[in-house]
């Protein structure tokens, strides 16, 4: 074997390399091949990682559930009945649902009229528990808060801007302090939200939204009939039985079949989360493939170059068999052709896609909706190796053939001379 | 590595002194359509030492001969035993063995290696044959001062002449110390004068021991062989041996 490895080694050394232009094709060929399928895969990961973020942005182990109408006949009671629950409710649910870490109510002003200085809007306004903030990844900018457990208390009148609906109102002012109105009555500005990836909404982004106390809110529209009701399950495991447990609960307290789905049917977002995650591979799986064939492509131009190679040294080849060259000794120098071309241009394309992917990531992506998913390519260690891989099959596949060729050389055949 | 033919330790590397015993040879081309029956049936035995030259028309079936003796082609029938070894039956690395070991060529055409060096030629044996880095750029030096191109070892073949080029070939053809010596038709694209220092290099080697089978045209060197095996359409028509 050793001595084997010593021979192929000395022969690929000897043997003069192809002609430099067909030589820098090849590797070309097979360096665009790379290119295309690293930034492919970059660029199918990088969407991943945002759409995950985004997906998280709503909130993680979340469930939310919209009032419905009974469609089944239930202990004598007909169909069609509303299940509307009401703020009070929320208490009796957290006490039931012990498979989940927290369980508020919504109740949604779907356009108020929310006026600073001379600036007035039209805006969405929801009353929530105090939970919220944590549950629904209502985070604060620097200076600003979420509403607490005491503002909720004392019905304090205390609201939390979406930024984008805070830059509508406040323009470049700083909103957090500041006395606005909602509907003509005097709230104080206590946080405005930090800028977030948000895929799902289920009322319109968190950005153009606002958030006051649920006690505020009821206190000043005069209304109990929760419009949502949110619960976040203690980890994603915990979420089937969550939502078991929160059909049960509210199944007895408004007396409908538990099994009833037009009632209970809500957004899971940990199954939905597994459904993205399932579109994604599909996406990825389907990226590979195009940046594969293209790569192979390049390995086909390798595998070509070589057979050319073969045929011009067809009478060497003989000449080697008759002095006593193995099969193995002939084949080896020209596999390892193959893979030097191959893995040369692997390693040119590599680098050319991680400088692109660096410069594209440079790109300023901020506010942008489109770009903010896709500028992001990400080189990931599993597109790193699978590339690698591809590359070292391309190569040996590129070579293999052309010296299989090179091995069946008839040494008396082509030795012959008239 | 296992090398299937050893070499006998009875002095002449056979059993009877027979380093070629070809009985029955016969050798078909099957191009498809057509078939040539290039060998018909050759009987031909050559001892250790003999000087042979195979003389004949041309198509008559020479080079055809020389390959099966060297092992770069396989018969369609009969039985041939080189150094007392069955060539039968191996496959097509044990015969790169044998001829690694057994044969050295010598082609009309030279057919050294172009980007090779005239050392790295005569190397290129001694590498498939295992010798060491060393050892074979040492008897690779040795052999081309003994066909007296010392000063040429670092030339490609473009930079030699056709009988320079010749005896770069026969210095290959020796580095691995072969039982056999084939050529065929040697001389056939040199000058005259190329052409007899070659024929004078062969001779000398006959003269060193060896067994030397050359097809020739050239009546010079027939007559300096022992031995003249004459073949037409496949067949030894007669093999005389030179009166001592
Ligand atoms: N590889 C081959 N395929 C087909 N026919 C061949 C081949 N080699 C030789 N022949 C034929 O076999 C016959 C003998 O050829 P060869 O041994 O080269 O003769 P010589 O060397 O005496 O001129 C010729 O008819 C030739 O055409
Ligand atoms: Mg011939």
């Amino acid at each position: 074997m050793g001595r084997d490895l010593a021979v192929i080694a000395t022969l690929f050394l000897k043997a003069s390399s192809l002609q430099r232009k067909r030589a820098m094709l090849t590797v070309a060929a097979i360096a665009w091949g790379t290119v295309a399928i690293v930034m492919l895969l970059a660029f199918g990961e990088g969407l991943r990682h945002q759409l995950m973020k985004g997906q998280r942005g709503m909130g993680e182990n979340i469930a939310v559930w919209w009032p419905g109408e009974t469609s089944k006949v239930w202990e004598g009671l007909p169909e069609g009945r509303p299940v509307r629950p009401i703020l009070d409710d929320i208490g009796y649910l957290r006490g039931r649902i012990t498979a989940a870490s927290g369980v508020i109510g919504e109740l949604t002003s779907w356009s108020s009229s929310l006026s600073w200085g001379t600036t007035t809007i039209t805006g969405r306004v929801t009353g929530a528990n105090w939970e919220y903030g944590e549950m629904r990844h209502h985070f604060a900018q620097a200076g600003g808060r979420f509403f607490n457990a005491n503002d909720e208390r004392e019905k304090r009148r205390v609201i939390f801007l979406g930024d984008e609906l805070a830059k509508d109102t406040f323009g470049e002012a700083d909103p957090v302090g500041e006395t606005m109105f909602v509907d003509r009555i005097p709230y104080l500005v206590i946080g405005v939200l930090e800028h977030k990836m948000q895929m799902g909404t289920y009322k319109g982004p968190d950005a153009n939204g606002s958030v006051i106390p649920i006690t505020t809110f009821s206190a000043q529209f005069g209304t109990q009939r929760l419009n949502n009701i949110v619960f976040k399950a203690r980890t994603a495991e915990d979420m089937p039985l969550a939502r078991q447990q929160f059909n049960e609960a509210l199944a007895a307290k408004y007396r409908f079949d538990p099994t009833d789905e037009q009632v209970t049917g809500l957004w899971d977002t940990v199954e939905f989360g597994k459904v993205m995650a399932k579109i994604m591979i599909g996406l990825q799986a389907f990226l590979g493939i195009i940046g594969g064939l293209t790569l192979l492509v390049g390995g086909i131009g390798v595998a070509n170059i070589m057979y050319a190679v073969v045929k011009e040294k067809t009478r060497e080849i003989g000449v080697q068999m008759a002095v006593g060259a193995h099969r193995g000794w002939i084949t080896g120098p020209f596999v390892l052709q193959g893979m030097t071309y191959t893995l040369l241009g692997g390693a040119f394309g590599l680098l050319i896609a991680v400088i692109l992917i660096m410069l594209v990531r440079l790109v300023p992506v901020e506010g942008n909706q489109a770009l903010e998913f896709l500028g992001k390519p990400t080189l990931s260690v599993e597109i790193a190796v699978a590339t690698a891989a591809l590359l070292g099959f391309i190569g040996i596949i590129a070579g293999y053939f052309p010296a299989r060729r090179a091995a069946s050389v008839d040494p008396a055949e082509t030795l012959r001379y008239e | 590595m296992n090398w299937p033919l050893k070499k006998k330790t009875n002095g002449d590397g056979t059993s009877n002194g027979h380093i070629i015993e070809m009985l029955g040879i016969t050798k078909v081309y099957n191009t498809g359509k057509i078939k040539v029956e290039a060998l018909k049936g050759i009987e031909l035995v050559v001892d250790k030492g003999e000087f042979v030259a195979v003389v004949g028309p041309s198509g008559s079936g020479k080079s055809t001969l020389l390959n099966l003796i060297g092992c770069l082609d396989t018969p369609t029938g009969g039985s041939y035993m080189i150094g007392g070894e069955a060539v039968a039956g191996l496959d097509r690395d044990a015969l790169a063995d044998v001829r690694n070991r057994r044969v050295g060529f010598v082609f009309q055409n030279f057919n050294l290696l172009p980007q090779l060096t005239a050392l790295e030629n005569v190397e290129l044996p001694m590498l498939f044959g295992g010798v060491g880095r060393r050892e074979r750029r040492r008897r690779a030096v040795e052999h081309l001062e003994r066909v007296r191109l010392g000063d040429r070892v670092e030339h490609r073949p473009t930079e030699l002449s056709g009988g320079q080029m010749q005896r770069v070939a026969i210095a290959r053809a020796l580095a691995m110390e072969p039982d056999i010596v084939l050529a065929d038709e040697p001389t056939g694209n040199l000058d005259t004068g190329s052409g007899s220092d070659v024929m004078s290099l062969l001779s000398e080697l006959w003269g060193q021991g060896r067994t030397l089978v050359v097809v020739t045209h050239d009546q010079t060197l027939a007559k300096r062989a022992g031995r003249i095996v004459e073949i037409r359409d496949g067949l030894v028509v007669t093999d005389r041996r030179a009166v001592a």
